[in-house]
C-alpha cells in the first residue's frame, strides 16, 4: 500500500467515525426528528434475532398492540417456525383457538359466510374487517396492519450534507438496516408533553419521534404503566425494545437465514476471488503488459 | 480487426458438424483465440460483469414471474408470499431487486471508462451508439420492474414519470393527454397499466439481449480499444482471449460478486425505498417522492428547468447527446491518458454526475436548485461546448509508439522474442 492509500484510507475512516456523532442539533430539520440508533441482536452484517425478545415483544402484541393492530401477514405457524419466536407447536395452536379476531370462512353449505378459529395456517388477525370499521372505531384514525411496519418506517439522515456519504458508507460496511426498529422503539417511548408552542389538534398526542410530532394513537405503553413479563420483570424501555424486535422479525422472518447463508456465499466467493487473482497473476507473469 | 478462427474439429462427428453448422467455429474465433489487447486494465473486465448481470436478472425474473400476479389486488400480496412462503424466495426476490442497481452501478463505471478512453471513436460509433440504446431500454426495463411491487413509491413514482408525457400538451393541446391516456391504458395509474408494464418487463430483457449481441458483435468487428487508445498493430499487441483475458475477467467479475452478495444478504432493503413496503394507495401521497438511486441524476435534470416541457426535454437530451458523443469529440487522441486538459474536464464531468445523484435525491428547494442547476448546464456544456474545443485547442501528450512498446520496461526496442512467446507458441 502506498503512503497516499494509507492516508486516504485513514482520513475516510476518521469522516466516517466523525459521521456516527450525533446530531441533536440539527434534529428536527425538515419535520423529521433525530432518532438514535440502538443496539439490536439482530443488527448488523452478523446479527441474529434473539429468540427470548422475539417472546417477550410478541407478548406485547398480545396484550396491548392487537387491540387495534392486525398482524395478518404472519401467520400461526410462523411463531413456531425456525428463526423466529420459537414456541412450542402444542400452545400455539392453544393460542389460534382462543385467539379474540376469528377467521371468516365459507360460504358453508347453506350459502353463508362464518366465523371460525383460526388454525396454524391462518393469519395473525386484528379487530377490524376492514379500513372503514377500522375508522368507525377509532374515531376516523387508521390503525395499520403491523405486518410490515419495521420495513416500511426508516430513519432520515438529519446531519450535514459533507458527512452524509460517509455516513453512507459506514452503513453499507456494517450493515446497517435496522432503520425501522430504531423508529418503533424512538416512537413508543417518545410521547410526553407537547412544548409550549405546539398546538395539538382535537384527539392528537404530542410525539418526539413521530413526523410532525401529532400522532392520533395514544400512548400504547406508560411508563408506570408497562407490561409485566412472565418473570415479573419489565418497563417501558424494555416493552419498546421488545415489540420493535419482534416487528422486525414480522417484517423479515428470513433474516436468520438469509445471514448465515450469506456468510458462507460471502466466504465461497472470497476464496474462489483470492484463487483467481492467484491463477490469473501466474498466467499474466509470464508475459509483459 | 480481421481475425479467422483457428478452429480444427477433432473427432469425426465435431467435423461432420461443423461443415453444416460452423458455430464452434465462430464461438473458437470471438471468444477463445480472439486477439485482446494486452493492457486491459480491470474497468475492462465490466463487459462480462454486464453480461452476466443480464443473465442473472433473467433467470432470477423467470423463477419470480413463476410466483408473482400482475394485478393491483394481488401484485403486493404475492411478492409478500415470494418473500415470506416461497422456497428461497427472499433469496431469488433480493437478488433480482438487487441485481437492478448492481447492474446500473457496473454499466455507469463502464461508460465512464467508455467516455475516459475514448472508447466511442472511429471505428467505434455504431457500438457506442448500440451502448446508448442498450442503457435506455435498460432503463425502461428498470423503471417498469420498480412498478410491480405495487408499493407505494411504485404507484406514485409510475403516476410521476407517466404524467410527464403530459406536458405535450404545451406544444399540441390535447396530445399530452391523449398519450398518458394511452400509457395507462384508462385515465389514471391503475391495474391495467400494472398488468401492461409486466408485459413489457417481461419483452424487454430480450430486447436488451438482443441489443448486447449486436454490441458485442460490433465490439469484435472494431476489436476492444484499450488504456492507451492505440490500435493492435502486429501480433505482439495482442494476447489470446483465452486464457488471458478470460482469467482476468474472472477475477473482475468475482470480485465484483462480493459486493453484489454484500448488498443480497446484508442490505437487501439499503438500495430501495421504505415506502415500497406499504401497499400502493392512490388516495394517500407520499411526503417525497423518490425514483431509484440509478435515476437521481436525470430526476434532478427534469427538476432543474423551470418549466414542465423544458425537464422533459433536458431529461431525455440528457440521454441523447451520447449518441453524438462520437462526432463531438474533436480530439485525434482517444485516451485521456494522453490528453492533459481534457482529463480534468472529465473528472468534472463525474463531479457533475453525482452531485445530480445527490440532488435528485433532495427536496426541489433553495440551495439544492441552484446546484441542480450548475451541474445541468455543466453537464451538457461538457458534450457540446468542452469536447468540441478542447479537442482542438489541447496539446497531446506523445503517444507510445504501440500498444506492447508501452507495457515493456525499457519502454522502446523491446527484445521481440519475450514479447510474442505466448502467442506463437
Amino acid at each position: 500500500m502506498t503512503k497516499a492509500m494509507k492516508s486516504g484510507f485513514l482520513a475516510v475512516a476518521v469522516l466516517m467515525a466523525a459521521a456516527n456523532l450525533p446530531q441533536t442539533a440539527l434534529a428536527a430539520e425538515g419535520g423529521h426528528a433525530h432518532i438514535e440508533r440502538q443496539t439490536w441482536s439482530f443488527g448488523g452484517f452478523t446479527g441474529q434475532y434473539d429468540k427470548a425478545q422475539l417472546q417477550r415483544g410478541f407478548q406485547i402484541y398480545k396484550d396491548s398492540c392487537v387491540y387495534c393492530h392486525g398482524l395478518k401477514r404472519v401467520r400461526f405457524r410462523n411463531l413456531f417456525e425456525p428463526g423466529g419466536p420459537e414456541f412450542p407447536e402444542d400452545a400455539v395452536k392453544a393460542l389460534a383457538q382462543t385467539w379474540p379476531n376469528k377467521v371468516v370462512d365459507g360460504p358453508n353449505d347453506d350459502g353463508k359466510m362464518f366465523d371460525r378459529e383460526p388454525k396454524p395456517f391462518d393469519p395473525i388477525l386484528g379487530p377490524y374487517k376492514n379500513e372503514k370499521e377500522a375508522r368507525a372505531g377509532q374515531n376516523g384514525a387508521y390503525p395499520p396492519d403491523l405486518s410490515l411496519i419495521a420495513k416500511a418506517r426508516n430513519v432520515e439522515y438529519t446531519g450535514t450534507w459533507w458527512a452524509h456519504p460517509f455516513s453512507m458508507l459506514r452503513d453499507v460496511a456494517t450493515g446497517y438496516q435496522e432503520g425501522g426498529p430504531d423508529y418503533i422503539y424512538a416512537l413508543l417511548t417518545g410521547y410526553g408533553e407537547a412544548p409550549a408552542d405546539v398546538k395539538l389538534a382535537d384527539g392528537m398526542q404530542y410525539n418526539a419521534a413521530f413526523p410532525g410530532h401529532q400522532i392520533a394513537m395514544p400512548p400504547p405503553l406508560a411508563k408506570d404503566a408497562f407490561i409485566k413479563y412472565q418473570d415479573g420483570k419489565g418497563s417501558l424501555d424494555d416493552n419498546a425494545r421488545d415489540i420493535a424486535a419482534f416487528l422486525a422479525w414480522a417484517a423479515d422472518p428470513s433474516l436468520n437465514a438469509r445471514k448465515s447463508t450469506g456468510w458462507l456465499v460471502m466466504l465461497y466467493l472470497l476464496v474462489t476471488t483470492l484463487l483467481l487473482y492467484a491463477g490469473k497473476r501466474t498466467l499474466w507473469s509470464k508475459i509483459p503488459h | 480487426m480481421e481475425h479467422s478462427s483457428s478452429y480444427e474439429p477433432k473427432s469425426s462427428f465435431a467435423k461432420w458438424w461443423d461443415d453444416r453448422l460452423p458455430i464452434a467455429r465462430l464461438m473458437h474465433g470471438q471468444f477463445v483465440d480472439f486477439p485482446t489487447p494486452r493492457n486491459l486494465n480491470y474497468l475492462w473486465t465490466f463487459g462480462g460483469i454486464l453480461t452476466f448481470c443480464l443473465v442473472a436478472q433473467i433467470a432470477t425474473g423467470i423463477v419470480l414471474a413463476m410466483h408473482y400476479q400482475p394485478s393491483a389486488a394481488d401484485a403486493f400480496n404475492s411478492v409478500e408470499a415470494i418473500r415470506r412462503d416461497v422456497n428461497y424466495g427472499w433469496m431469488i426476490r433480493n437478488f433480482h431487486a438487487v441485481g437492478a442497481s448492481m447492474f446500473f452501478i457496473a454499466v455507469y463505471i463502464h461508460i465512464f471508462r467508455g467516455l475516459y478512453y475514448g472508447s466511442y471513436k472511429a471505428p467505434r460509433e455504431v457500438l457506442w451508439i448500440l451502448g446508448v440504446l442498450i442503457f435506455l431500454v435498460m432503463m425502461a426495463t428498470a423503471f417498469m420492474g420498480y412498478a410491480l411491487p405495487w408499493g407505494q413509491m411504485s404507484f406514485w413514482g409510475v403516476t410521476v414519470i407517466t404524467n410527464l408525457f403530459s406536458s405535450l400538451n404545451e406544444i399540441i393541446p390535447g396530445v399530452g393527454t391523449a398519450v398518458v391516456e394511452w400509457l395507462w391504458g384508462g385515465y389514471s395509474v391503475s391495474g391495467t397499466t400494472l398488468n401492461r408494464f409486466f408485459s413489457l418487463h417481461y419483452l424487454l430483457p430480450f430486447v436488451l439481449f438482443g441489443l448486447v449481441a449486436l454490441h458485442i458483435w460490433a465490439l469484435h468487428v472494431a476489436g476492444q480499444n484499450n488504456p492507451t487508445g492505440l490500435d493492435i498493430k502486429t501480433k505482439s499487441d495482442a494476447v489470446p482471449m483465452y486464457p488471458y483475458a478470460v482469467a482476468k475477467d474472472a477475477v473482475g467479475l468475482f470480485a465484483f460478486l462480493i459486493l453484489f452478495a454484500w448488498f443480497v444478504f446484508f442490505l437487501p432493503d439499503y438500495l430501495g425505498h421504505a415506502d415500497n413496503y406499504t401497499e400502493a394507495n392512490p388516495l394517500v401521497t407520499p411526503p417525497h417522492i423518490v425514483p431509484e438511486w440509478y435515476f437521481l441524476p436525470f430526476y434532478a435534470i427534469l427538476r432543474a428547468i423551470p418549466s414542465k416541457l423544458g425537464g422533459v426535454i433536458a431529461m431525455f437530451s440528457a440521454i441523447a447527446v451520447l449518441v453524438f458523443v462520437p462526432w463531438l469529440d474533436t480530439s485525434r487522441v482517444r485516451s485521456a491518458k494522453y490528453r492533459p486538459l481534457y482529463k480534468w474536464f472529465f473528472w468534472l464531468l463525474v463531479i457533475s454526475c453525482v452531485g445530480l445523484g445527490y440532488l435528485g435525491a433532495k427536496p426541489p428547494e433553495g440551495a439544492y436548485v441552484i446546484w441542480s442547476r450548475i451541474f445541468t448546464i455543466y453537464y451538457f456544456a461538457h458534450f457540446l461546448l468542452i469536447m468540441p474545443i478542447v479537442g482542438l485547442i489541447e496539446t497531446p501528450k506523445t503517444l507510445p509508439k504501440s500498444i506492447s512498446a508501452s507495457v515493456l520496461p525499457s519502454g522502446s526496442g523491446a527484445p521481440q522474442g519475450a514479447v510474442t512467446a505466448p502467442e506463437t507458441r
